[in-house]
């Protein structure tokens, strides 16, 4: 695993853009870019990323950047790979579409489950900030239950979709989950991907201050508390086969450090949970780390008996 | 050169291989599937050297148009009707963001009720998307006119529709004259991209956040805003009024065939009675004024080849002196009269020496309609013109109001 003062030097994201204060997507993107060493395209639709990237004609980034209609992500990248290979450029870049959570477990999935199927030559990134952050803060379908939104003010309802889950049913040949608390996972990630072809998924957990509402500075401590708690789980599956990886594969021995209540307390989306909804939350939890730590443990394609 | 027997479909497909497309993406829609089964076969046998993306909507076929265009790549798409719809957003967005791509739309009625069958409601709906359109009689000028759109296309960094009735041209035989491969490697050279840079070492940031008001880039130069950049695409559109034209003049010195420009003409020199419509109307139109020049009506046809831009000056050009223009859509702007017809009134009006503009609905959703019924209905306008009738609500061409309930 590459240690924090292995990461290459070199920036790629530039100083001086538009994200928030403690912004998860501007630690993320930092990795991102450093571990494809900016020769990428990226893709983007509509979404908190456009806003990092500047405003005509301001850019913030040093890597080619195309901005996509909300629910094309996937098929502008598949055509950016077909275009690049029909004109003999295939070799140029790596083609990375990067949405947030609306933008692929809602609008975008549609065109991400063709682009799957077809087994696309590209990196997809779903950063993950729980919420139609860009827009001020509705409910996605990546939306945690319990969280307020503007459009779920009582609390949701319902648990997330499991995006990486879908797109391994797909049979991509990977199928990644990270946080952006921890940019060397991101980094190894996105370099493991990079040396492979086809559709690559990576799912990137990305704390949002504004609207999770905690203070900015801890940012990082609560996107690691995330991991500790369970809600977030660091793993991989390449080819099928599912392994834990960094900080969640040290839990998989050690056990989860913190229960919900104390990754929730710290948040103000949290505050309208209920006792009896945060142990639905936390059992919630348990079921999937427990499936997680054996399917860890057998190393076992997920079709295999 | 060699004279083939095709449908439209074929035709429109035939166009896209000689013009050495490199990506295509589509997906099934009746009546514009055959287009693409042909162009996938060819990928797959190699005899068409492209990169063939079978999506999953068409959102996502323009969608990949977009992205292979995006980064300097010739790229085809054909749909119609709900597919369109479904894929408005993306026609905006090709269009906003320059593209020279190519779409053909075989004309089919929108849902609902479901009708598979042919109107122009599709293509008009998106008019005012930033598209040039252009409207095919034949099956011949499916393939001259999909041929010259990339041309004009990349000339002037927009997207041309290539629009063409459906099952009405779509899936019917016609001889159709195909040039060889050289011919069109001569009037179409590979493309290239000025507009589009996707390059590490020079890395631009396409499509971003624009303000309304122009801003200083890092270096202090006044950039465009919003709307100085809409005021660009539409100089560009504006500018296809020479540009098409110009490239069925070209296409005309080394085929020897003209689709007339931006406007068809038939009898239309000493006519006083002037029958407008585009697509494949245009050429029923021809045998009514066969019809009516037998009764001694000094009738003519002018046909819309190029819809976007409207050709005003043209039409204006042409029309001065005429009693009556009788406009036949296949479309209507519900609440209001058809397309063409309100354009064309809208072209006219204040000439000191403009025709009185009657406009007629026709053939939504596949209703037949036969030169009888076309000529009775320029026959009726001229008797409302002779009553004084300069304006009047739409004539509807064989509606049956005893089925209305």
């Amino acid at each position: 695993m590459t240690r924090v003062s292995e990461l290459p030097d070199t920036e790629h994201l530039l100083s001086g853009n538009r994200a928030c204060a403690g912004c998860g997507i501007g630690t993320g993107l930092r990795a991102i870019t450093k571990a494809l060493d900016g020769r990428m395209v990226l893709v983007n639709p509509a979404s908190c990323l456009t806003v990092l990237g500047g405003m005509y004609p301001i850019s913030t980034l040093d890597v080619p950047w195309i901005n996509v209609a909300f629910p094309s992500t996937a098929a502008s990248a598949a055509g950016v790979r077909a275009g690049l290979r029909a004109m003999g450029r295939d070799g140029e870049m790596t083609v990375l579409a990067m949405a947030g959570d609306g933008g692929t477990a809602d609008i975008g999935i549609q065109a991400l489950s063709g682009a799957a199927e077809r087994n696309d030559d590209f990196i997809y990134v779903c950063y993950d900030n729980e919420a139609y952050m860009n827009t001020g803060t509705q409910r996605s379908g990546s939306t945690p239950a319990g969280a307020r939104t503007t459009t779920t003010m009582a609390g949701k309802r319902e648990n997330p979709k499991d995006v990486p889950a879908i797109m391994e049913a797909h049979g991509v040949p990977y199928v990644a989950s990270t946080s952006a608390a921890f940019p060397t996972d991101v980094y190894d990630k996105v370099v493991r991907a990079r040396g492979m072809s086809g559709l690559r998924y990576i799912h990137m957990n990305t704390p949002c201050p504004s609207g999770w509402s905690f203070d900015p500075k801890d940012s990082i401590s609560i996107g690691k508390l995330a991991v500790d708690a369970g809600v977030v789980v660091l793993y991989e599956i390449v080819d099928g086969v599912f392994r834990l990886t960094g900080r969640s594969k040290s839990l998989a021995k050690a056990g989860l450090q913190v229960p919900v209540a104390e990754y929730v307390s710290g948040q103000g989306r949290f505050k309208t949970l209920g006792e009896a909804e945060l142990a639905g939350v936390q059992r919630w939890v348990e079921e999937r780390w427990s499936g997680y730590v054996a399917r860890d443990a057998a190393g076992l394609r997920r079709d295999a008996p | 050169m060699s004279v083939r027997v095709m449908t439209g479909n074929d035709a429109a497909a035939t166009a896209v291989k000689l013009a050495r497309t490199q990506v295509i993406a589509a997906y099934p829609i009746t009546p514009q599937s055959p287009v693409v089964e042909s162009l996938s076969t060819w990928v797959e046998s190699g005899e068409l050297p492209a990169e063939f993306v079978a999506v999953e909507s068409e959102h996502s076929a323009l969608s990949v148009c977009i992205g292979a265009s995006t980064v300097g790549a010739r790229a085809f798409t054909a749909t119609s009707a709900n597919g369109l719809a479904y894929m408005t957003e993306q026609v905006w967005w090709a269009a906003g963001a320059r593209l020279p791509i190519v779409m053909c739309v075989a004309n089919r009625a929108m849902a609902a009720p479901w009708s598979v069958l042919n109107d122009q409601q599709d293509s008009m709906s998106v008019r005012d998307a930033g598209w040039v359109q252009l409207y095919c009689r034949d099956n011949q000028e499916i393939l001259d006119t999909t041929v010259q759109a990339f041309h004009i296309a990349e000339e002037l960094n927009v997207p041309v529709m290539v629009c063409y009735d459906g099952f009405l041209l779509s899936h019917t035989m016609m001889p159709v004259d195909v040039p060889d491969a050289g011919t069109v490697d001569g009037f179409l050279p590979p493309r290239t991209a000025p507009l589009q840079i996707v390059d590490t070492a020079d890395p631009r940031n396409v499509g971003p956040v624009t303000l309304a008001d122009p801003r200083p880039d890092a270096d202090g130069v006044l950039q465009p805003g919003y709307m100085e950049f809409r005021a660009m695409h539409h100089a560009a559109l504006l500018e296809a009024l020479d540009a098409v034209p110009a490239a069925d003049r070209a296409w005309a010195g080394i085929t020897g065939r003209s689709s007339g420009g931006l406007l068809s003409e038939y009898l239309l020199d000493d006519a006083d009675t002037v029958l407008v419509a585009a697509g494949s109307l245009v050429t029923q139109l021809t045998l009514v004024a066969d019809e009516l020049r037998a009764e001694g009506v000094r009738a003519g046809v002018l046909g819309i080849r190029c819809y976007r831009p409207f050709p005003v000056g043209a039409l204006r050009d042409r029309l001065a002196g005429r009693s009556l223009a009788v406009v036949f859509d296949k479309a209507l702007s519900y609440g209001y009269q058809g397309p063409i017809c309100e354009d064309l009134k809208a072209a006219l009006y204040d000439g000191a020496d403009s025709p009185a503009v009657h406009g007629v609905v026709c053939g939504l959703g596949g209703r037949d309609v036969t030169p009888v019924q076309l000529a009775s209905a320029v026959r009726e306008a001229r008797a409302d013109l002779e009553a004084g009738i300069r304006d009047r609500a739409p004539y509807w061409i064989g509606l049956v109001e005893g089925s209305m309930r």
